[in-house]
């Protein structure tokens, strides 16, 4: 009770202590803007972001380092998703949409329809990562075909016999992202070719309950982004993937390179070009973002894209502006 | 004549004592179970959170790297967020039940209007959550502010509040009232004066839960597309903002153990702001029960 007591006396503290630094603040509101591009340049403005959940761990680090850079930037990131953002970002409330799939058809109308003009620009690569049961001791790997039969909906129930010859006559418990997110579009689109999924399977928008359930069934299988398999690798077995030139399992190495094929997906944002050209600090963040993507992504457990992409990507901001 | 029949008395005595214990020890249980769910959960969170908690964590920002991460401006807003429902949905909430309970006359519309309210209070929050983005941001132009917000939640935990009211003020005794007319006063004065002091403990009561409901929602605030990371803090309702449950939820989703934790630490965060709230409201219940 004394410890309580204490904590609550520090809650109310904290809120006097923040409603009087309120009135400080003000004073770095008005725009310093002064010409020239130099990197001392004090900038000021609002960005908004917002979009998918699995770059937000990316664009955390970069907003965190850039408030030392240009404190009077306010950037807010949201994470509603690859689909929600894209909603917004068409809605012209955001000036940039994260995404961990590349933009849709529809959507693309969307933008155009609203007169919202866009550029693409890559942050990061994530190998989604197919795992089995720690205890599971006869896949040693699958193939890109094998995957299809196994998650395709047949209207049975699969056995992991009728997979393979040899494989136990056991039932297969599927574990998949939810519908909404950018890792089961981009399985969907890779693995399932927008045929519908197996319908017993368990489907989350927690990776963390997937890899529960994966961890206490035999005779389960699962899908998710590489980070979550990194960090519980130890109860986890990887499922080697042969997408046509022999079984390769997930790693920093051959996810960069691009043998992890199909499932290395790179990760997004998309920036609206008037943002960019108008509004000095959304170009000012993006180009933060780009030269730092790498080192923060690789940070928070994803696999940053070869030097020469981020200047890629850079040469096309810098034409932009 | 015998009016008592010792023998029969005895022999009838067992079995009703027994149904007694049998009872008693069941409704024993029925409160155990929820106190022993409670307390492993409360255990661990405690155990998993604690390390985490201290003076750094509450005035840092969300952070890639655990130790370093905060949740100073989530815990700010939604400080700002229940600022803005409490009142709003106070006033809306007991406004409505004082028309509906003094001044309404009791026909098939005010039936019906209870009726839909009484529904409303199990409408899934997410839900309310569509009304809001459709309403106060994108019609109203509110963005994702504070006002938007607080406005969303306030529709949301307003039939709570209004059912709760009712019931309070239906239950002052009649003879209250009618002693007040008799000395002259207008019914104004009568529910400013005699019903509405009499009410505000089963008010409080309605407010709490609606409250600690209030403070604890996330599916409508993502709904309404709130920001995750915000490094600044709200100056006017009109400012966008985060909020703790939110954070929390960013956390356990997150694949490292530490962020685990981290959300643990701000559960017992809000866990304890909610115990100040709802000590604050029960301090002004407690005051206005020893009037009667």
């Amino acid at each position: 009770m004394k410890k309580l007591s204490r904590f609550i006396l520090i809650l109310l503290m904290m809120s006097v202590i923040s409603a009087c630094g309120n009135g400080d603040n003000n004073a770095g509101e008005n725009d310093n803007n002064g010409n020239g591009g130099g990197g001392g340049e004090q900038l000021s403005g609002n960005i908004k972001v917002d979009g998918s959940s699995t770059v937000y761990p990316i664009m955390e680090a970069v907003v965190e380092e850039y408030g030392a850079e240009q404190p009077d930037v306010k950037v807010s990131v949201g994470s509603s998703g690859t689909g929600g953002g894209f909603e917004s970002f068409a809605a012209g409330e955001t000036q940039l949409t994260n995404a961990s799939r590349p933009i849709k058809d529809e959507e693309k109308q969307k933008l155009k329809a609203n007169g919202i003009d866009y550029t693409e620009f890559r942050l990061a690569f994530d190998g989604l990562s197919v795992v089995v049961n720690k205890e599971n001791d006869w896949v040693d790997h699958l193939t890109v075909d094998e995957l299809r039969k196994m998650w395709l909906e047949t209207g049975s129930p699969k056995k992991w016999s009728d997979i393979r010859k040899g494989w136990p006559d056991e039932e297969i418990k599927f574990y998949s992202p939810g519908t909404d997110s950018g890792t089961f579009d981009y399985f969907n689109e890779v693995i399932l070719e927008d045929k519908p999924m197996v319908e017993g399977a368990t489907l989350s928008e927690d990776d963390n309950i997937l890899v529960q359930g994966v961890r206490g069934d035999k005779n389960a299988i699962g899908y998710f982004g590489f980070a979550y398999y990194l960090e519980n690798k130890d109860d986890l077995k990887v499922v080697p993937i042969d997408g046509g030139k022999g079984p390769i399992e997930p790693s920093h190495d051959t996810i960069q390179s691009g043998e992890y094929s199909p499932l290395s997906r790179p990760l997004y944002t998309y920036a609206s070009n008037s943002a960019v050209k108008d509004k000095k600090e959304v170009y000012d963040f993006l180009q933060f973002t780009l030269q730092n993507a790498g080192d923060f992504s690789e940070d928070v457990g994803y696999v940053r894209l070869p030097d020469k992409e981020y200047k890629k990507d850079m040469d096309i901001l810098k034409g932009l502006k | 004549m015998k009016y008592i029949d010792d023998r029969k008395v005895i022999s009838t005595m067992k079995p009703r004592m027994a149904r007694n214990m049998i009872f008693r020890s069941l409704f024993l249980l029925a409160t155990l179970f929820g106190l022993l769910v409670l307390g492993i959960l409360l255990y661990r969170i405690l155990s998993q959170g604690l390390g985490y908690l201290d003076l750094q964590f509450l005035q840092s920002l969300p952070s890639r790297r655990p130790e370093q991460a905060g949740v100073y401006t989530a815990l700010i807003g939604s400080v700002w967020l229940m600022a803005v429902v409490a009142p709003i949905s106070l006033f809306l909430g007991v406004g409505t039940a004082i028309y509906l309970e003094e001044y309404a006359s009791k026909n098939v519309i005010t039936t019906f209007i209870q009726i839909n309210i009484s529904n409303l209070a199990g409408v899934p929050s997410i839900v309310f959550g569509l009304l809001g983005l459709t309403v106060f941001v994108r019609a109203l132009f509110l963005g994702t502010s504070v006002l938007a917000a607080g406005l969303t939640m306030s529709l949301l935990v307003l039939p709570v509040i209004i059912v709760a009211s009712r019931e309070a003020i239906r239950a002052v005794p009649k003879e209250l009232r009618e002693a007040s007319y008799g000395l002259g006063a207008t019914k104004w004065q009568t529910i400013i004066r005699i019903v509405l002091p009499a009410a505000i403990p089963g008010i409080l009561t309605g407010a709490i839960l609606a409250l600690s409901r209030a403070i604890g929602e996330t599916a409508p605030l993502v709904v309404l597309g709130l920001p995750l990371f915000v490094a600044f803090l709200p100056k006017t309702v009109f400012d966008i903002f985060t909020v703790l449950p939110m954070q929390i939820y960013n956390w356990t989703s997150r694949p490292q153990e530490e962020f685990h934790a981290l959300a643990a630490a701000g559960i017992i965060v809000l866990l304890s702001l909610l115990i100040l709230l709802n000590t604050i409201a029960v301090f002004i219940r407690n005051k206005y029960q020893k009037r009667y």
